[in-house]
């Protein structure tokens, strides 16, 4: 460390050129991390927060479109909640409506109708539950859209009314939509297209899009076999919610390919560095310094100099984030994320000087010795 | 001054050959040579004779083809990569052409780096070693601020900090002027003389080899005597 210190220090402009581009690429890597997990929340965080293990979809639903396409009845709950490892099964509507508020805001909502009192039957935060016929309770985020308690939503073409009594705890979206329950039945009558006030046909209450099912270790493969159901797990069926697949895998290339920039670039200095330094490394082990030793030191810089970098990128990027986060962009800062993101880079990066210092060990002593051969 | 008994170099018959085929090289014909502890030998001769082949094998950067080589009374052949590098640290010190100090180093520092490769039982304190090689005025000074013989004088330091038993030194004057020659051939003299430090030097100098306390002469691999040229000799 007595040299690697000395000459972090004496070539700090070198450095801190260096630095930079580590810092700049750790800032990227915040932003795109940031703007990840807002995305991830925006397509699913209503999926996220349900208590549900599994969904059982209607046989053959490709995993895309599953949650717009299938169609089952809602007698399978029954058949399932008879099944080993079953706790509970209810049925689950999902269908997306634009809509406005007799305040006039334009509010477009991933309706969810579930029966009141099944579990997955949710509870606002001023305590209201789900009534039994036309009320509606709205994820927070429609509440900072201008929508308020006692206001009246009505989906466009049908009419349908939807009196606004709660609003739910935290971010419920689905597909970069608020979220709104609303009971079983009234969730029907919006998916059959019935129009207010017209006549509704029985068989538009036997229909709902999916089974949820809650419970741990449910054979789905077997479940799905009896009953002619395609089941997806909770994780599994993010992938269903739209635009969800093709958001994350496009921003984790992304972040793939700054990590292997990230390496090359610091592969590439250290690689400069150490061809510079060759004849004082030759002096060096020619004075007796063990090739570890020489190893070692240049790993240390690296990791210093990697450390450090990162930090101040990661601290930037965590100040940016947080003025973006106002903005109405799906944003979100999560330290879990940052902090697997920030070692990635820093290990990547010590792999990538790790690989150019390694040039040491190639480093003849005897070149020390000027006009030897 | 040595408390020593053991030669600081003994080289028995050292033959060194480079290359293969039709293309060997013989650069040291069966060399003798011991050097005592606290003696001053200069070896001279004109490029590629073999010169720096022969630091390079008593310096242990190079294992001879035949014959054996010892360093403060150890026996060189057959040992490890590794024990060779520890015994450079522990054993052998080097003046290299023009000092080839570390650049992000200042003088002071350049004598501690030695020191931390190793726990050297006792090095000098490089703040008296720099002093007593002139240079302490410069202590904080890095090698591109310091002029040739400067440099030069922080090489010899360094080279000395962890009390080699030999100190071998390459073309130390390729870089100097008269005076400054004269100086550091002194100094190398002095420091060899007061610490009992066995010093060979290779030169192509001849007006420095009146400092040495014997003057050797390398032609094609083959050390001898060395003899004056006189004005007769023309």
């Amino acid at each position: 460390m007595f040299l690697a210190l000395r000459e972090l220090v004496f070539a700090r402009g070198r450095f801190a050129l260096m630095g930079s581009v580590v810092a700049l690429i750790a800032i990227l890597m915040v932003l795109l991390s940031g703007l990840s997990v807002g995305l991830v929340n925006d397509g699913v965080s209503g999926l996220k927060k349900l208590p549900v293990s599994a969904f059982s979809f209607q046989k053959g639903t490709s995993t895309d479109g599953a949650f717009s396409r299938s169609t089952v009845d809602v007698s399978v709950a029954e058949t399932w909640r008879g099944r080993s490892g079953v706790e509970d099964a209810a049925p689950f509507g999902n269908t997306l409506v634009n809509a406005k508020t007799d305040s006039g805001v334009d509010i477009d909502l991933a309706l969810f109708g579930v029966e009141p009192g099944s579990f997955v039957a949710p509870q606002a935060t001023n305590g209201e539950k789900l009534s039994d016929r036309g009320t509606v309770l709205l994820g927070q985020t429609a509440e900072e859209a201008g929508v308020r308690i006692g206001d009246t939503v009505v989906v466009d073409q049908l009419e349908t009314p939807l009196k606004v009594t709660g609003f739910l705890d935290g971010q419920h979206t689905f597909g970069h939509v608020d979220v709104g329950y609303l009971d079983l039945r009234t969730w029907q009558e919006i998916r059959a297209g019935v129009r207010q006030g017209e006549e509704v046909p029985a068989h538009v209450y036997d229909q709902v899009t999916a089974i949820a099912l809650k419970g741990d270790g449910i054979d789905l493969a077997a479940g799905d076999e009896a009953l002619e159901t395609k089941s997806l797990t909770l994780e599994e069926s993010f992938g269903a919610s739209p635009g969800y697949s093709a958001e994350t895998s496009t921003l984790d290339l992304i972040q793939v390919f700054l990590y292997a920039i990230s390496a090359l670039v610091v592969g590439a200095f250290f690689t400069v560095v150490t061809i510079q330094r060759k004849h004082e490394i030759a002096v060096l082990r020619a004075m007796g310094s063990s090739t570890g030793r020489l190893l070692r030191d240049s790993l240390a810089q690296s990791l210093i100099l990697l450390v450090a970098a990162s930090a101040v990128g990661v601290g930037l990027g965590v100040a940016m984030g947080a003025a973006i986060s106002g903005a109405p962009m799906p944003f979100q800062l999560d330290f879990g994320s940052i902090g697997a993101a920030t070692a990635g880079l820093i290990v990547l990066g010590v792999i990538g000087a790790g690989v150019a210092v390694l040039r040491i060990t190639r480093v003849d002593p005897l070149t020390a010795l000027g006009g030897s051969r | 001054m040595s408390a020593k008994d053991v030669p600081g170099l003994v080289l028995d018959s050292v033959t060194l050959e480079h290359g293969d085929g039709e293309e060997m090289v013989t650069a040291l014909d069966n060399v003798s040579l011991v050097v005592e502890p606290g003696e001053f030998v200069a070896i001279v001769g004109p490029s590629g004779s073999g010169k720096s082949s022969l630091l390079a094998v008593a310096g242990a950067l190079v294992p001879p083809t035949s014959g054996k080589v010892q360093v403060g009374g150890v026996e060189l052949t057959g040992m490890k990569p590794k024990e060779l590098t520890r015994l450079r640290r522990d054993h052998i010190g080097f003046v290299f052409q023009s000092g080839n100090l570390v650049p992000a180093l200042t003088a002071l520092d350049q004598l501690r780096l030695p020191i931390t490769f190793g726990k050297k039982v006792e090095p000098r304190d490089p703040a008296t070693l720099l002093k007593e090689v002139g240079m302490d005025h410069r202590a904080d000074r890095r090698p591109h601020q310091l002029s040739g013989g400067e440099r030069q004088r922080v090489g010899i330091a360094r080279a000395l900090v962890t009390r080699p038993d030999l100190l071998l030194v390459d073309e130390p004057t390729a870089a100097l002027d008269r005076q400054r020659s004269q100086e550091i051939v002194g100094l190398l003299a002095r420091e060899a003389h007061e610490h009992g430090v066995a010093t060979v030097m290779v030169t192509h100098d001849h007006d420095v080899l009146h400092h040495c306390d014997r003057v050797l002469s390398m032609v094609d691999g083959i050390l001898s005597e060395y003899v004056p040229q006189t004005v007769s000799a023309r």
